[in-house]
């Protein structure tokens, strides 16, 4: 009866340790992941320092699912660049072309207008209420590097959230039943 | 530890590491282009010059544009974006840019070309201050890549004036 008992203990102890150890392995994952992704907001300045292309309003020079590197330094706003900016009061951020520029002499402040190549009209239509000009608190970033297509995986697991709960699904049960 | 998962997992690992690497090498063969663009822009005909209600002034233009931007074409170009700007200070801004026309020229063969044309954006200033005012046209060109880095550069052309009085 002894041995009985003494082997379903060092069963018990046994699993025990090994899922312990896959927690905490699943733990170091997810959180070097969280550094790195920290480590690129510190890096580029912006708080989004990775955006997917949504709409066509750049084609064809970005295309629905591709990636924009976002940097963002204190050098002055000037036109041609392409911006990443939050409308007030809209969480979906815009990644237009800035066409017009003017800066104040005294206080060095801009206001820009900006515009999609691929659209007819400018954003002041997509501006707040009575709001004409956008300022540099409003930029999230410039664009400085892009991938094609990377970004369709995003695209897809916003527009089909059932998606999104089956690869998360299907990865949380390749962790659990995986021997090491 | 060969079994198809890890197998798959390996290859997959594998092949998404060799695509980030040709994608930084094709972005960096870039920096080895030197490119020698050129460009020349005649204010063909002042339309008219306004004062808007508003109080802004507003001008427009006809303008002959001629480039020649096929030296700034590589393997790894998608797409050269071009615009004028006019650029000009006043007392109240130290700098306005306003873009007068763009193109996006998809191919190197289009990339030599004049356009004779009235403004495509509107030329207003943020106050009264356009006449007789000295400005510059500037060509801007953002070479936009099929991947990596996107490079943009300008032409600074000086010496134009706006006309005195209003017409």
């Amino acid at each position: 009866m002894e041995w009985i008992r003494e082997s379903v203990d060092s069963i018990k102890s046994i699993q025990f340790r090994q899922t312990l150890s896959q927690a905490v392995n699943l733990g170091l994952i997810l959180t070097s992941a969280l550094i790195i992704w920290k480590g690129l907001i510190c890096i580029t300045g912006s708080e989004s320092p990775v955006v997917v292309v949504l709409s066509e309003s750049m084609e064809p020079g970005f295309q629905r699912g591709d990636i924009l590197f976002l940097h963002m330094s204190k050098d002055p706003i000037r036109a041609g660049e392409i911006i990443v900016f939050n409308v007030d009061g809209h969480d979906i951020p815009i990644v237009h072309r800035v066409i017009k520029v003017h800066e104040r002499q005294d206080t060095g402040e801009v206001y820009i207008l900006t515009k999609g190549d691929n659209n007819h009209e400018d954003d002041r239509v997509l501006y707040a209420q009575g709001q004409h000009w956008l300022q540099r608190h409003h930029v999230m970033g410039r664009a400085v590097g892009f991938l094609p297509y990377v970004g369709w995986m995003t695209i897809i697991m916003t527009e089909k959230p059932v998606i999104k709960y089956i690869i998360i699904g299907a990865l949380g049960l390749l962790v659990i039943t995986s021997k090491d | 530890m060969h079994s198809f998962g890890y197998r798959a997992n390996a290859l997959l690992t594998f092949a998404v590491t060799i695509l980030a690497l040709m994608c930084a090498m094709a972005s960096f063969s870039d920096n080895f282009n030197h490119p020698s663009p050129s460009s020349s822009v005649q204010v063909l005909n002042v339309n008219w010059f306004q004062k808007q209600p508003n109080g802004n002034d507003e001008v427009s233009l006809t303008l002959n544009i001629s480039a020649d931007l096929q030296s700034l074409f590589t393997w790894n170009t998608k797409q050269v974006f071009v615009f004028l700007a006019a650029e000009y200070e006043t007392s109240k801004n130290s700098l306005n840019q306003i873009s007068l026309w763009d193109g996006i020229i998809a191919s190197k063969e289009h990339a030599k070309f004049w356009t004779h044309t009235s403004n495509k954006y509107r030329f207003i200033d943020q106050g009264s201050n356009l006449r007789g005012k000295e400005f510059n046209l500037t060509l801007h060109w953002h070479v936009m890549p099929k991947t990596g880095k996107m490079f943009a550069d300008k032409l600074v052309m000086s010496g134009y004036r706006l006309p005195k009085e209003y017409r």
